[in-house]
C-alpha cells in the first residue's frame, strides 16, 4: 500500500467521488479558488469546475442550510467548516434540520450531507479557535460523527461518509493533516461507520481514543511497553454510532480503562465512555476507569498555559499509572 | 388581468379549503382534541394560493410553523394533514412531525418549520440543485415577519443573490410575530425595503387581496424560472387567529381585527369575480 499524508487520503477521495457520483460537490469558505485553508481541496476547481466545487461567502448557517436543502432534493454535498469552532452559528440547521428531517418527516426524504472539520486545538489559536465540539454532535440522535485518527481510515471513512445516506459529521484535526500512513488504493475500500479498531493489541490496560488522541496513545502504548506495561488501544473511529461492543470486550479482557479525549472534562465524550464501562463491565473493573481530558477553561493563548490545558502524553502516562496501581485519582 | 376561469375556480376552492381547515382545528383544539402547538393560516389565504396558483408539481416551496396554507395550496392531501396533525400513522409524516412539521417533498412542500427563519437557507438548496440539475424549477420561500430579523434570511437573500438562484422570497408580514409587531421590531423603512440592499426586486403588496398576490408572483416566478435570479414579495396581510391556538391574544385590538375581517380575502376574491 502507498503511503500517504492524512491530507493527501482525503483529497484523493474527495476527488474520487466527484469523479465516481456526479450529486457529490464540495461547499465551503475558501476551498475553492484558494484550494482549502488546510489546502484538504487542493487542485479540485481545476479539475472538477464551480458547479462541484463552490466558493461559499463566510454564511456558515446560511451555506450549511443550503446545502440540507441540497441534500434533501438528491445531491450529496460534502460541507467543509474551516474549524469546528465556526460551526457554532450553523448548529441550527445540523441539529433542528438536517438531523431531524428524515425521521420528522416519517422517512420521506433522508439528508445525505457531510460535514468536514477539524476539531482541538494546536499552535497557540487561543480560545476560540482551539475547541473540540464533537461531542455535541455526537449527542444528537440523527447525525454520525466519525474521527479517524489515521489516512487509512481517514480515506475508508470519508468515502463511507459520502455514501451514507444520513448526515455525517467528519471530524479531522490540524495536528494530523501531515502525519503519514499506508492507504489501499481499491477503489472500493470503505471503512463501515460505527466500528471501533483495536489500533494495538494489549492485555493490561484499555486506552480508549479517538483522533489525535490516537496518535498519543499509540506513542505512550510504545513508551509502557518498555515499563512493562502492555497497552490496548481501542480507537473509537465513530462518536455516533458507538462501538460499544468493542470497548466492552477489551475492558473484559484488560480489566482496566483510561479515556482520553481533547474536549473539556464534564459531559465530554470521556464521560460517555466511562459510563459505558460502568454500566457494561462493572464487574471486570480492578481500578476505577480513569478520564484524561481538557482543563475546564477557554484555552489560553500563551505558549506554557496552552500546553497546561490540552490532555498530553504525560497525562496519559499518569493516568495509566493510576489505574495500574488500582488507585483513584484526586480531582 | 387574464386567469382562466378554471385557475380562478381552483383558487377560490384552495382558499376556501384552507379557511375551513383551520375553522375546524380552532373549533378542535378549543375542544380539547388537539395537543401541542397548532398555528392557523386562516386570514392569510390569499398569499399562499396567490403563489402556488403559478407552480407546478415539480416547484419547491419551504415554509413556517404557520404551514396549514401552504401545504393545502401545494396540493398536500387534506386527510394526511389532518392525521398528521392528530397525531395518527396515516399522517403526513407518520405522526412524527405534527403540525409543525408537516412535509410532502412528492408535492414538492419541503416542510413546515418550527423553527422562525429555518427555511430561507433550505430553500436556496433546493434553488441551487435546480441550477446545478439545469431544470427550471422553482422554489417559493415563505416566512414571516418575525423571520425578516433572523439571520438566517439575510444569508439567505444574499447566497440567492450571489448565485442567482431560482428562490421567490415571500415575507408573510402579518402584523405579529407572535405577540411583536414589527412596528417595534423592524428598522428601516420596511421588510421589502430590506431586500433591495441584496440586489434584487423586491415590492410590497397588500397580500389581502387575491389579484395583487396573483400578479406579483407571476412575475417573480416567471423571472426565477428564466434563470434571472430571486426576487422579495412582502405580503402585507391579517392572521385572524392568535400566533397559536390558545393564545390570549393580549397584543391588539377587536377593533383591529375586525377591520381587517372586513377586508377579508375570500369576500374581496368573489366581489372582484362576480362584479
Amino acid at each position: 500500500m502507498p503511503v500517504i499524508t492524512y491530507r493527501q487520503a482525503l483529497n484523493d477521495t474527495l476527488g474520487e467521488e466527484l469523479a465516481r457520483d456526479p450529486n457529490v460537490l464540495l461547499m465551503g469558505e475558501e476551498i475553492g479558488v484558494f484550494q482549502g485553508s488546510y489546502r484538504v481541496t487542493e487542485g479540485l476547481l481545476a479539475e472538477f469546475g464551480p458547479k462541484r466545487v463552490v466558493d461559499t461567502p463566510i454564511a456558515e448557517e446560511g451555506f450549511v442550510g443550503v446545502a440540507i436543502g441540497a441534500a434533501m432534493l438528491g445531491l450529496r454535498p460534502v460541507v467543509e467548516i474551516m474549524t469546528i469552532n465556526f460551526i457554532l452559528v450553523a448548529i441550527d440547521q445540523i441539529v433542528n434540520h438536517a438531523a431531524k428531517i428524515h425521521y420528522m418527516f416519517g422517512g420521506q426524504v433522508s439528508v445525505p450531507l457531510v460535514i468536514r472539520t477539524p476539531s482541538g486545538g494546536t499552535g497557540q489559536l487561543a480560545a476560540t479557535h482551539s475547541q473540540s465540539f464533537e461531542n455535541w454532535f455526537a449527542y444528537c440522535p440523527g447525525l454520525k460523527v466519525v474521527a479517524p485518527a489515521t489516512p487509512y481510515d481517514a480515506k475508508g471513512l470519508l468515502r463511507a461518509a459520502i455514501r451514507d445516506d444520513d448526515p455525517v459529521i467528519f471530524i479531522e484535526s490540524l495536528a494530523l493533516y501531515d502525519t503519514k500512513g499506508e492507504v489501499p488504493e481499491d477503489d472500493d475500500y470503505v471503512l463501515p461507520i460505527g466500528i471501533a479498531d483495536v489500533k494495538r493489541p494489549g492485555t493490561d490496560v484499555t486506552v480508549v481514543s479517538y483522533s489525535r488522541m490516537t496518535a498519543v496513545a499509540l506513542q505512550v502504548a510504545q513508551r509502557m511497553e518498555q515499563e512493562g506495561i502492555s497497552v490496548e488501544v481501542v480507537d473509537l473511529r465513530s462518536l455516533r454510532p458507538l462501538d460499544r461492543p468493542t470497548i466492552i470486550e477489551s475492558v473484559k479482557k484488560t480489566n482496566r480503562a483510561v479515556v482520553i479525549a481533547e474536549d473539556w472534562y464534564s459531559y465530554g465524550v470521556t464521560a460517555e465512555i466511562a459510563a459505558t464501562i460502568q454500566e457494561e463491565a462493572f464487574d471486570y473493573l480492578d481500578a476505577p476507569v480513569y478520564r484524561v481530558a481538557g482543563l475546564e477553561v477557554p484555552l489560553p493563548y500563551a505558549k506554557e498555559l496552552s500546553a497546561a490545558s490540552k490532555p498530553n502524553a504525560n497525562n496519559l502516562i499518569y493516568a495509566i499509572r493510576q489505574v495500574m496501581r488500582g488507585t483513584k485519582r484526586m480531582r | 388581468m387574464n386567469i382562466s376561469r378554471e385557475k380562478l375556480l381552483w383558487a377560490y376552492e384552495r382558499m376556501r379549503l384552507i379557511r375551513e381547515f383551520e375553522d375546524r382545528l380552532h373549533a378542535d383544539f378549543a375542544a380539547g382534541k388537539i395537543p401541542g402547538f397548532v398555528h392557523l393560516y386562516a386570514g392569510e389565504e390569499a398569499v399562499a394560493v396567490g403563489l402556488c396558483a403559478h407552480l407546478r408539481d415539480d416547484d419547491f416551496i419551504t415554509s413556517t410553523h404557520r404551514g396549514h396554507g401552504h401545504c393545502i395550496a401545494k396540493g398536500v392531501d387534506l386527510r394526511a394533514m389532518m392525521a398528521e396533525i392528530y397525531g395518527k400513522a396515516t399522517g403526513a409524516c407518520k405522526g412524527k412531525g405534527g403540525s409543525m412539521h408537516i412535509a410532502d417533498v412528492d408535492k414538492g412542500m419541503l416542510g413546515a418549520n418550527g423553527i422562525v427563519g429555518g427555511g430561507p437557507p433550505l430553500a436556496c438548496g433546493a434553488g441551487l440543485t435546480a441550477k446545478l440539475k439545469g431544470t427550471d424549477q422553482v422554489t417559493v420561500c415563505f416566512f414571516g415577519d418575525g423571520a425578516s430579523n433572523q439571520g438566517t434570511t439575510f444569508e439567505g437573500l444574499n447566497l440567492a443573490g450571489i448565485w442567482k438562484l431560482p428562490v421567490v422570497f415571500v415575507c408573510e408580514n402579518n402584523g405579529y410575530a407572535e405577540t411583536t409587531s414589527p412596528r417595534y421590531s423592524v428598522s428601516g423603512q420596511d421588510i421589502a425595503a430590506r431586500a433591495r440592499g441584496f440586489g434584487m426586486p423586491s415590492i410590497a403588496i397588500d397580500g389581502l387581496d387575491f389579484f395583487a398576490v396573483y400578479e406579483a408572483a407571476g412575475e417573480a416566478i416567471a423571472r426565477a424560472r428564466r434563470g434571472e435570479g430571486p426576487t422579495f414579495i412582502e405580503a402585507q396581510t391579517y392572521r385572524y387567529y392568535g400566533h397559536f391556538e390558545g393564545d390570549s391574544i393580549r397584543y391588539r385590538t377587536r377593533d383591529e381585527e375586525a377591520y381587517y375581517r372586513s377586508l377579508d380575502c375570500l369576500q374581496r376574491f368573489r366581489q372582484t369575480v362576480t362584479a
